[in-house]
C-alpha cells in the first residue's frame, strides 16, 4: 500500500463513517455534521492528490480545497439556521417525527 | 506511511466513530472538534500548511462552535435523549458499508502510486498573489456567496414579530 492509497482509504472510511451518521442518526444537527465529516474527507482527497501530484508548484490543489472550505462553512451555517428555524416551528428536530413539509 | 500518519489516522477514525455514534449531541461535537484537529494535523503532514490553519480556525473555532449552539437553543425541555438512531437505522449503516467496501476495492485495485517528488511548500505570499491573480472570479464568487449565506442564515433564523404575537 502506498502513501496515496493510505490517504485515500482514511478519507473513503471517514466518508462511510459520515454517510453512516447522516443516515441514522435521528437528531438532525448531527446529521448535518455527517455531512461535513463528508465534505471534509473530500478536502483529504484533494490535499493527498495535490501533494502526490506531479508538480507540487501548481498550487491547484490547495486553492480547491480553499474554496471547499469556504462553501462547507457556508453550508454549514445555512443548513443550521434553517434547523433552527424548524425546532422553532415544529418544536422537535427528531428526524423521525419531522414527516411533513407543509406546516 | 510513517508512524504519524498512523498516528492522526487512529484519532481521526477514533473520534469520528465516536462523534456519529455518541448518545450526548454535546459529547458528539466534542470529539467532532477533535476529528477537524487531526484533519488540519494531516494537511500540515502532507505540506498545506494555510489549509492546515485554516481549516482549523473554520471547523474548530467556527463549525463546531456554531453546532454547539444549534443544540444549546434546540435542547427541548422533554430532553433530547429520544432515541440516538432512527428507526430504519440499519439500511443506513448497510448502505454505509457497501459505499466503504466499493471505495476501497477501487481504490485499492488501481496502482494509484503517485510521484514522490520533493514537494515544495507553498507559501502564504504565493497562496495571496494567485487568488489575486487567477482565481480572482472564484475569490469573488465565494465572497458573494459567503455574504448571501450569512444574511440567509440571519433571515431564516430570525424570529419573526408575527410569530411571536
Amino acid at each position: 500500500m502506498t502513501g496515496l492509497q493510505a490517504y485515500l482509504l482514511l478519507s473513503s472510511l471517514l466518508f462511510a463513517i459520515g454517510l453512516a451518521g447522516a443516515l441514522t442518526r435521528r437528531n438532525a444537527i448531527l446529521v448535518l455534521i455527517g455531512i461535513e465529516l463528508m465534505l471534509n474527507a473530500a478536502n483529504i482527497n484533494f490535499i493527498a492528490f495535490w501533494h502526490y501530484g506531479p508538480a507540487t508548484t501548481y498550487i491547484t490543489g490547495v486553492m480547491f480545497a480553499i474554496f471547499s472550505i469556504s462553501v462547507a462553512a457556508a453550508e454549514a451555517a445555512v443548513g443550521l439556521a434553517i434547523i433552527v428555524a424548524a425546532y422553532r416551528h415544529s418544536h422537535t428536530i427528531d428526524l423521525d417525527s419531522m414527516n411533513s413539509l407543509k406546516g | 506511511m510513517s508512524i504519524s500518519f498512523l498516528i492522526i489516522a487512529v484519532l481521526i477514525v477514533g473520534s469520528t466513530a465516536a462523534a456519529m455514534g455518541l448518545r450526548n449531541p454535546i459529547h458528539c461535537v466534542l470529539t467532532l472538534s477533535i476529528t477537524f484537529g487531526g484533519i488540519a494535523a494531516l494537511f500540515l503532514q502532507l505540506g498545506a500548511e494555510f489549509v492546515g490553519l485554516t481549516q482549523i480556525m473554520v471547523y474548530v473555532g467556527a463549525v463546531a462552535i456554531l453546532a454547539v449552539f444549534a443544540i444549546m437553543m434546540t435542547q427541548s425541555r422533554r430532553g433530547l435523549m429520544l432515541g440516538t438512531f432512527s428507526r430504519n437505522a440499519l439500511v443506513g449503516l448497510l448502505t454505509a458499508v457497501a459505499v466503504f467496501s466499493v471505495l476501497g476495492w477501487a481504490v485499492l485495485s488501481q496502482p494509484v502510486a503517485g510521484v514522490t517528488a520533493a514537494v515544495s511548500p507553498v507559501s502564504v505570499q504565493q497562496i495571496g498573489s494567485s487568488l489575486m491573480h487567477e482565481y480572482v472570479l472564484p475569490l469573488e464568487l465565494i465572497g458573494l456567496l459567503l455574504t448571501a449565506a450569512l444574511i440567509g442564515a440571519i433571515v431564516i433564523a430570525m424570529e419573526r414579530k408575527e410569530d411571536t404575537e
